[in-house]
């Protein structure tokens, strides 16, 4: 069973074809990456997917909802969540508050509710907090909950980006290179991590990454893609022989 | 310190119901203005201080407020209080009208257009023959409770503390419910708010229609306490004085925005004395505030504590504080 379905996606900047008749599913329950080298397009596809870039062509399914001409928002109820390439956290506020955040779009108290405290109001407080605490634990940055975004260590701010995303309960979680920047050990945490986000939570998770290291280890799908197309796609093992993403990678033999 | 603070909160509210039995009309007066500088500010911080939207033509609201009031109390005979709500409802209006075309708009632009819907709403008051033109409304009538008709000073008084408390309780619990922290997302940051769930225009649009109800609360209670409004108490400089206050204070701190009404108000009163300098020294003391003060007088700790990890560890992990030294 697929989760996510893309079908012939295309987006185009005026002359410039960023992404092209792009085509692949996410299984439920499944690790799938995007793979591909810098500036091949793998950014668009996410914004695509979530709302931030209008495709100019193609279909993209949550479940069976598309989730063309949607919000970044709506996306976001209808369960999906993501992470930035470039932490996009609220950098201000402390941990908790920046995993609050997620729980927004699964409560519904308004302005009646914040000023008479009414006790429904207090009751979805309570399970903001709990819910809040639970993701910021299951990364295990508890201790630094208090703590302003923009004072955590780099590889802490990363967890907290994915807790922050988990409190959204999402179906499928994407993430934009979640290893950029960590070091062995912090990479060893996440392959961790995601592992349990998908054995704890039967949350779906499709990342893009450099690392070919950690893609290896914990990918079971593995898309690639050049210049906006599709150039392979398979199991770890598969991809990885294939000439055409080696040639992708490495450039082309010379012919003597 | 935490554990006083109720204590300190209740003796200065006391205070302030038992001090107009000690203030000469004059100090009763600067006072009064406090408190609808109070209530202006509680209402621009939701704007300015908890979703980050620049704010330039604030006054408008206040100026929404006070004509609906004064408009439906002279030529329509209403009670006071029955103009509240309509107000309300008008200021609801005027709020949506500044946000739907800021939605998209950012920083200077948004600047801008709130500056324009300003002197819009302004030059509006100064023409239309509803609002009485360049002279105004007179002849407001007083408000009255039961058969007791609302008319002192210290009527006026207690009317407006009563309406600033509310204020500051209604801003704080907005500001620490789920509604205020989904406008604080937007402010940190836009986008990730929205990849987060939020609905930022929905969200922006609820703020801008929260802000103005409140400036135009203090804006009915201002028509009937003066009993005569004219289109120079919504000027430029009401918007900016109002901005000023905020920012002086703490953007988003509650009790900083109360130290910055404050200040705004008695500061220019008490350097009278300084005869024609007192606007120089008020600029060049507000200068340097910005310059050594620039998060405010009591900036918003936001609910973090990085101040007390930082005596635990013995240094801040923060690479701009350690830039800005």
């Amino acid at each position: 069973m697929s989760l996510l379905t893309v079908k012939d996606l295309k987006l185009q900047f005026g002359g410039l074809l960023a992404v092209n008749d792009l085509s692949f599913t996410v299984e439920k329950n499944s690790i799938s990456s995007i793979i591909g080298p810098n500036g091949a397009g793998k950014t668009s596809v996410f914004n695509m997917i979530t709302g931030f870039y209008r495709p100019t062509g193609g279909e993209i399914e949550l479940d069976g909802i598309s989730l063309i001409n949607k919000k970044p928002s709506q996306i976001t109820k209808l369960g999906m969540a993501r992470t930035f390439q470039n932490l996009r956290l609220f950098p201000n506020l402390s941990v908790l508050d920046n995993v609050k955040s997620g729980m927004h779009c699964r409560t519904k108290q308004a302005v009646w509710g914040a000023l008479f405290q009414t006790k429904s109001q207090q009751e979805e407080e309570r399970l903001i907090e709990k819910v809040a605490l639970d993701c910021i634990e299951f990364v295990g940055i508890t201790k630094n909950m208090k703590r302003s975004a923009k004072n955590l260590p780099y590889g802490a701010q990363r967890y907290l980006e994915i807790a922050r995303a988990l409190a959204t309960k999402p179906k499928l979680l994407l993430l934009d290179e979640p290893a950029a920047g960590l070091n062995f050990e912090e990479k060893q945490y996440l392959i961790q991590l995601i592992r349990r986000i998908r054995d704890e939570f039967s949350i779906t998770v499709l990342m893009i990454e450099h690392d070919m290291a950690l893609i290896k280890e914990i990918s079971e799908h593995i898309t690639v893609i050049d210049y906006g197309w599709k150039i392979a796609e398979g199991t770890p093992e598969e991809v990885l022989k294939n000439e055409k993403v080696i040639e992708a990678y490495l450039g082309k033999e010379e012919v003597v | 310190m935490k554990k006083y603070k109720n204590q300190t909160l209740l003796l200065l509210i006391i205070a302030l119901f038992i001090l107009p039995f000690f203030l000469n009309s004059y100090w009763l007066d600067v006072l009064t203005l406090v408190l609808f500088y109070v209530v202006l500010t509680q209402g621009l911080n939701i704007v300015v201080g908890y979703t980050g939207l620049l704010d330039l033509g604030y006054a408008a609201f206040f100026a929404v407020g006070a004509y609906t009031t004064a408009i439906l109390m002279t030529t329509f005979h209403w009670s006071f209080w029955l103009t509240l709500p309509v107000a309300f409802l008008f200021a609801v209006i005027a709020g949506v009208i500044i946000g739907t075309p800021t939605l998209r708009l950012r920083s200077d632009y948004l600047a801008i257009v709130t500056l324009g819907f300003g002197e819009i709403v302004k030059i509006l008051a100064t023409n239309l023959e509803i609002t009485g033109s360049a002279s105004g409304i007179y002849g407001i009538p007083r408000p009255a409770i039961g058969s007791y008709i609302m008319s002192t000073q210290k009527d006026f008084y207690y009317l407006i503390l009563i309406v600033a408390i509310l204020s500051i309780i209604a801003v704080y619990r907005l500001g620490r419910s789920r509604i205020g922290r989904a406008w604080i997302y937007i402010r940190e940051d836009e986008d990730a708010a929205e990849a987060m769930g939020i609905n930022r225009i929905r969200l922006k649009l609820l703020s801008y229609a929260s802000g103005a109800v409140i400036g135009s609360i203090a804006g009915s209670i201002f028509a009937v306490k003066m009993s005569a409004i004219a289109p120079l108490s919504f000027s430029f400089l009401q918007s900016v004085m109002i901005l000023l206050a905020v920012v002086l204070g703490g953007l988003g701190s509650i009790p900083g925005v109360v130290i910055g009404a404050v200040l705004v108000i008695v500061l220019p009163e008490l350097l009278r004395g300084a005869d024609d300098w007192r606007h120089l020294i008020f600029g060049v003391s507000l200068v340097a505030m910005m310059i050594f003060r620039p998060q405010g007088i009591w900036p918003s700790k936001n609910g973090t504590e990085d101040a007390t990890d930082m005596d635990e560890n013995g240094k801040s992990n923060d690479p701009n504080q350690s830039m800005s030294v």
